[in-house]
């Protein structure tokens, strides 16, 4: 019991590795949300009259919504006056530093295991990093446009290719599509854009790390990927915070466009600040993300780690109107302490022979919730539509919950659609086989978690795949008691 | 209009004449009924329990109530006969509301089991009536079960004393009969106590070409021990629209199992919830619906482990037709503490058309963590590598279709334990899929 105790202990002491800040100057405008503000931003980054007026009309919507509350979740109360829209962290006081990298900045990323310096980019992956509300540096820009491919921040996509921006922007997710959503278009900052040409291979990874760090801030970035006719692209997507013991917002939006026979996968290794053992403060993680599949035979596959934030509530969703499109959904969600997901998918199918196959895997432990809720939705021009779901969870602890809510709406006869769940607790067969051959239960609980997450975590390019492993191991270390 | 004012001002009007004609154990909880149901107002399609069946636009025609409980001009007891004839049953009739007494089958029941109507209870039984009325049901938070509270007069009421085993099944006919549109409001307590065993099945036929409205609250008592069959067969009309709760709260070691067989109907909801509240229950639900044209059918169904050691199973199958529209909403939870529980809940559906529809809802919402939990939910069509095996054997496409349309809901019938129950369902059942009425084979009323 004391041995337990003192790993319990131990674990407490370890808690969250990214919980450091970063001192750096950063310019904040002041809290509040008004039509004053959304100007104030757009001018801070120089956005063309098109962009504001968006802003502006999404705004004007989002006054005339309420905020939702169907979740399986208890949300805290959000003051969107009490948080600050913009902050910029690349502004240095003196015009003299200007356009180089706080080298504060340059540490940070560097802590965080992020390569800014292309000579240390051996992993041969194109990044953007995100700090706040600005893009630090975005790398290998030259290197992809060689081959056509546009990589960079969607401030400068804005300045730079404003007819893709323009035609694409709020095509997938409409400001009025949600209460976040509607905030996102009004107040978004930034993120990343990309482009990729018809039958272009990206040869690299593209990836982007988003990091929270002032205090008392939101974060609203906003990606934008198009992948044009038989081109593929992977990305990958990794989010940081710092400890704070208030709750941080962050409502951001992933919009993604695939045309014909082309082909994107999505990761995302999420890792906010889940709050600390008591359920104080963390990250509120509210994102609308959506792929749109245009074009026939397109592929969209989404992969997802939750093992962050207080609250996630998002659903990364596929449309499939190309005709033979096929979309994936793999999610492994880890809730400990008093964290709290709601999370899932959409799959509309509205193209013909269009496939879909949704696998995810909750963990709960402490005193957490852990709900999957995804919807099937076969309109009734989908003939021969196909869906599979498998949606399972493990309990870790008495005191948490685990809960399925799937949806399926078939409007077709040819549809064939099948959904399945189970939840159940470690097999004590299996903890009593590894103990048996001497693998301490802690060990044999790792195990165990990450053999059944495994159908999950293959599907991750490999370097994140050993960075979910090890995240798998860190957030559930102490919950077996 | 909106749909909730005329049942307000109609029972503001005609208080004191529902009032009079009804009991006093009804006539208490109409006020709280009430208040409830002004506030709430019928549940929009946002409530999440009602989003497949659009409550209010239900209610929103102008029926006929039989406030003044004047008096039904026919004996069902010469008059009609229900579809399930050759099982030995003890036949009781529920003519719209109200329970039929003035002939009652010839049959004994056992010592101190009782079947009767509310008004007959409220005289003979007060104090089993009082205690039991209204204690499921919420009329504060569910719309249906407040309009129920505030307009019932009558009802069906069956007790079965401790330790009684009922042998021969109670068979419960319900009859909508009425030469205007009309609407009913149907009220059914049963009370088993600790030990006792019942077997009890309930047949819905309307018999007039108006339109009915039925609404249905049904609470269910099974105590310790107890064991209860209880099946539903609906076989109306399209002009027939049901909506009916059912809850049920089991004490320990109680068995239920219940069947909900549509054959038949117009606009259907049923909603059941199933309560377990003592250790070692088991319920058993089954479920099996046939629709085609218009028709709309959902189940709606919460079974709420609260304790450790129950078991639940679940089995609901759709085949749907034409453009019909079926819904199926299954919410198992199991509460903090309820360990060891063990449920499966599975869904399956043919659709059969493009024009139908589908929507599948099994939830699982978990707050205890030695549980084994699972279910499943399917939609498809007839497999095409069985068809062509068939008809390969020389067996025409159609007969081919109807054979495996029927071998899908054979499960749920195959679940049921009363033999001729069983096969007799098992003829409806084939009947309805060759598309030959069945209702009008012994009813003298509708030819």
């Amino acid at each position: 019991m004391s041995q337990k105790n003192s790993f319990v202990r131990e674990v407490a002491d370890k808690k969250y590795e990214y919980g450091f800040s970063t001192e750096v100057e950063t310019e904040i405008i002041e809290k509040g949300l008004s039509e004053e503000v959304i100007r104030l931003i757009s001018h801070k980054k120089g956005e063309p009259e098109w962009l504001l007026d968006f802003r502006l009309e999404a705004y004007r919507y989002w006054l005339t919504m309420e905020e939702p509350s169907w979740g399986h979740l208890k949300m805290p109360k959000i003051d969107y006056q009490n948080i600050s829209y913009y902050a910029d962290p690349t502004r240095t006081k003196t015009e003299k530093g200007k356009g180089e990298i706080d080298p504060e900045l340059m540490k940070t990323f560097d802590k965080l295991g992020i390569p800014l310096e292309e000579r240390l980019a051996l992993s041969g992956t194109a990044v953007d990093a995100v700090m706040d509300s600005v893009s630090v540096k975005t790398t290998f820009r030259e290197k992809l446009q060689e081959k056509g491919i546009i990589f960079c921040s969607i401030s400068e996509a804005v300045r730079e290719y404003p007819e893709l921006v323009k035609e694409y922007l709020g095509s997938v997710v409409p400001y009025r599509d949600n209460f976040f959503a509607a905030l996102n278009s009004a107040v978004f900052s930034d993120g990343s854009f990309a482009y990729i040409p018809k039958g272009v291979r990206c040869p690299m990874e593209l990836s982007t790390y988003f990091r929270i760090n002032a205090r008392g801030t939101g974060q609203f970035e906003r990606t934008l990927l198009v992948c044009d006719d038989d081109a593929y692209v992977s990305y990958l997507e990794g989010c940081t915070a710092p400890m704070r013991d208030e709750n941080q917002l962050h409502a951001a939006i992933v919009e993604i466009v695939v045309k014909e026979n082309a082909e994107v996968k999505y990761s995302t290794v999420q890792n906010w600040y889940p709050g600390d053992s008591e359920g104080k403060g963390g990250v509120l993680n509210l994102v609308t993300k959506r792929g749109h599949l245009r074009g026939a035979n397109s592929k969209l596959s989404w992969t997802q780690v939750e093992t962050g934030s207080a609250i996630t509530w998002k659903y990364p969703s596929c449309i499939l109107s190309g005709d033979g499109s096929q979309a994936e959904f793999y999610s492994v969600a880890v809730t400990n302490h008093y964290q709290q997901a709601d999370t899932g998918t959409k799959m509309i199918h509205i193209g013909k022979n269009t496939k879909s196959t949704i696998i995810s895997k909750g963990i709960s432990a402490g005193k957490s919730q852990n709900s999957y809720r995804g919807l099937v939705k076969v309109a009734h021009t989908a003939d021969g539509a196909r869906n599979y779901s498998s949606c399972d969870s493990l309990l870790l602890g008495s005191a948490c919950g685990a809960h399925t809510f799937p949806y399926m709406d078939i409007h077709n006869e040819s549809a064939v659609v099948e959904h399945e769940a189970t939840t159940s607790k470690i097999s004590e067969d299996q903890l009593f086989y590894c103990n048996q051959r001497g693998i301490p239960t802690e060990d044999a609980i790792g195990l165990i978690v990450n053999g059944y997450a495994k159908d999950v975590l293959n599907k991750l390019p490999m370097e994140f795949a050993v960075e979910a492993q090890k995240l798998l191991g860190v957030s559930l270390e102490g919950t077996i008691g | 209009m909106n749909a909730e004012k005329q049942y307000i001002d109609l029972f503001a009007e005609c208080r004191t004449m529902i009032d009079g004609h009804s009991v006093l154990a009804l006539n208490a909880r109409r006020d709280e009924a009430f208040h409830a149901f002004q506030e709430i107002g019928f549940p929009s399609k946002k409530v999440e329990r009602y989003k497949y069946t659009d409550v209010s636009a239900l209610f929103l025609p102008d029926y006929g109530l039989n406030i003044n409980r004047l008096d039904i001009p026919v004996n069902p007891y010469d008059a009609f006969r229900c579809d399930v004839p050759n099982l030995s049953t003890s036949l009781y009739f529920v003519v719209n509301d109200r329970f039929y007494d003035k002939v009652l089958p010839k049959v004994s029941l056992p010592q101190g089991v009782v079947v009767t109507s509310f008004q007959k209870a409220a005289e003979v039984y007060p104090h089993l009536l009082e205690k039991y009325y209204g204690q499921l049901a919420d009329a504060k938070t569910d719309a249906i079960n407040a309009l129920n509270t505030m307009l019932a007069q009558d009802g069906l009421f069956i007790y079965v004393p401790k330790g009684v085993v009922v042998e021969r099944p109670l068979q419960i006919v319900n009859i909508l009969r009425a030469d205007v549109d009309l609407m009913v409001n149907r009220r059914v307590l049963i009370v088993l106590e600790e030990s006792a065993q019942m077997k009890c099945l309930f047949c819905d036929h309307s018999i007039d070409d108006v339109n009915f409205m039925a609404t249905q609250v049904c609470e269910v008592f099974v105590g310790e021990n107890a064991h209860l069959e209880l099946y539903e067969l609906e076989e109306t009309h399209v002009k027939t629209h049901r909506v009916a709760n059912m809850y049920v709260r089991q004490s320990a070691y109680s068995t239920t199992t219940m069947d909900s067989i549509t054959l038949h109907n117009g606009y259907t909801r049923n909603q059941t919830d199933v309560m377990l509240d003592g250790e070692g229950c088991e319920t058993n639900m089954y479920g099996c619906v046939i629709a085609d044209k218009q028709q709309h059918v959902e189940n709606n169904t919460l079974i709420d482990h609260r304790v450790s050691h129950c078991i639940s199973n679940e089995c609901y199958k759709y085949v749907l037709d034409g453009s019909s529209i079926g819904a199926f909403a299954g919410r198992v939870l199991v509460r903090e503490g309820a360990q060891k529980t063990v449920s499966q809940e599975t869904n399956a559906n043919l659709c059969a058309t493009r024009s139908a529809r589908m929507y599948t809802q099994p939830m699982l919402e978990i707050y205890a963590d030695d549980v084994k939990c699972s279910h499943g939910s399917t939609v498809g069509q007839i497999n095409d590598a069985a068809l062509f095996y068939m008809r390969q054997r020389g067996i025409p496409e159609e007969e081919a279709r109807l054979l495996l349309k029927f071998a899908f809901v054979s499960d749920v019938i195959a679940s049921i334990p009363m033999d001729a129950l069983r096969d007799r369902l098992h003829y409806l059942v084939e009947k309805r899929f060759r598309g030959e009425l069945s209702k009008c084979e012994g009813c003298k009323l509708c030819k």
